[in-house]
């Protein structure tokens, strides 16, 4: 039996449907969720996976979706079910290990890491997706990049929301308001993954919760499961904030490009509106996650600079995966996603 | 108010400017960032073009030339 409520199906409160599998770890997980299969990854063939690969990267993701709106007809108990609680610790272990081996903070400290996010290269470096969109991008790349980061903005701010009992003080007061800033501060039409439903359907996007999980690459579930890592675990809170404070320093120039490429291929207003605002919000955001978040963290806990520092290192490294996947695909005139986008 | 050497000034909104042409633009924001530089482009409001810019590196196997600066020269 499950305990799910009854949301009617084309209801924009409607748990997504689990996604197929990529692997044999992401198939055993999902047939537990389904309640066809009682069999889960052993410890040892997850620690043998690859920690950037599909397989792991949709087992991690629909852990975790649990904690955020669920499947349609997953049992919503197993959201704190020890057997799978046990799988995703080991998952997160892998996960984990590879961000501070391949991200670990060498060497820099939380000033030099932050000057360091806010330098904007005078050009295109040939590594930027939002430099490519604005100069050269063509209307069915921008619709494959708002169908890759849909994942993360039709839950924006959420994971981050995770971190706020953990905080006290300056922290605490500057990371809420700028929550609620994202949130729509009090208007539910400007709730920004309301802003960001609202873009999808300009671009003729399906803006449907979880649509476009199949379609995306790991590359992209992995920028979403970092956030769910950091959040969830108190003790990753410095990370959090770190790969927070990345997220509002580096969103409103990349905001500014994007909003000139929809503009140069004819978007519709709603899809001009979310990046816009984007770039004068964050502009704000920016500085009281520095001064105040930051801050205010490292005055109360300085011994979670190396943390900090961590979430920084490791936002900007899968980053640079995900846009190395997606250029690199569009380069060729070829699809990003794992099944193209219906004009 | 917040006033800092290399950036906006920091206001508690909500806020209205008023510009040198009389024209009000308001803001509802909890705080708002002013721009200071003139290169805002969505000024009076800040939009991070008072940052420091860093040449671009072309990429390894791109074999591109870096594109030229994005910024238009102001007035």
């Amino acid at each position: 039996m499950t305990t799910q409520a009854t949301t009617p199906r084309d209801s924009p409160a409607a748990p997504p449907a689990l996604p197929p599998a990529r692997g044999p770890l992401s198939e055993n997980v999902l047939a537990a969720l389904a309640g066809s299969g009682s069999r889960l990854p052993a410890a040892d063939a997850v620690r043998r996976s690859d920690p950037y690969g599909d397989d792991l990267q949709l087992l991690l993701y629909v852990l975790y979706e649990l904690h955020y709106r669920g499947f349609a007809g997953v049992d919503e108990r197993l959201e704190w079910d020890p057997a799978l609680l046990g799988v995703r610790a080991a998952a997160e272990d892998v996960f984990l290990d590879a961000l501070r081996r391949e991200a670990g903070p060498g060497g820099k400290n939380v000033a030099e890491a932050v000057v360091d996010l806010q330098l904007e290269p005078v050009g295109d470096d040939g590594r930027s997706v939002s430099h490519h969109l604005r100069r050269e991008g063509e209307l069915w790349q921008l619709r494959e990049y708002a169908a890759v980061r849909s994942l993360y903005h039709l839950k924006e701010a959420d994971p981050h929301l995770w971190v706020v009992p953990r905080l006290r003080g300056r922290a605490k007061a500057g990371m809420v308001a700028v929550e609620f800033d994202e949130f729509g501060a009090g208007r539910a039409e400007n709730v920004h993954a309301q802003l960001f439903a609202d873009l999808m359907a300009d671009l003729g996007l399906d803006a449907r919760y979880g649509r476009y999980l199949d379609a995306a690459p790991a590359q992209a579930l992995a920028v979403v499961n970092m956030m769910s890592l950091f959040g969830l675990h108190r003790r990753l809170r410095g990370a959090l904030v770190g790969h927070f404070a990345t997220v509002e320093i580096t969103s409103s120039p990349g905001s500014r490009r994007l909003a000139e490429a929809l503009r140069r291929l004819g978007a519709g207003p709603a899809a001009q509106r979310f990046y816009d605002e984007h770039v004068e919000a964050d502009a704000v955001h920016e500085q009281v996650v520095r001064h105040e978040v930051i801050g205010g963290l490292l005055e109360d806990e300085p011994g979670l600079a190396a943390d900090v520092v961590l979430g920084i290192e490791a936002t900007g490294h899968l980053e640079d995966l995900l846009a190395d996947h997606l250029l690199g695909a569009w380069r060729v005139g070829r699809s990003a996603l794992r099944t193209p986008l219906t004009p | 108010m917040v006033v800092n050497r290399e950036g906006p000034i920091l206001v508690e909104g909500p806020v209205e400017v008023v510009g040198d042409d009389g024209t009000t633009t308001r803001s509802d924001r909890f705080v708002v960032a002013i721009c200071t530089c003139r290169r805002s482009r969505a000024y009076p409001w800040c939009d991070t073009s008072h940052r420091r810019r860093k040449p671009a590196e072309s990429h390894p196997d791109d074999g591109r030339q870096p594109e030229e600066s994005e910024e238009e020269p102001r007035p």
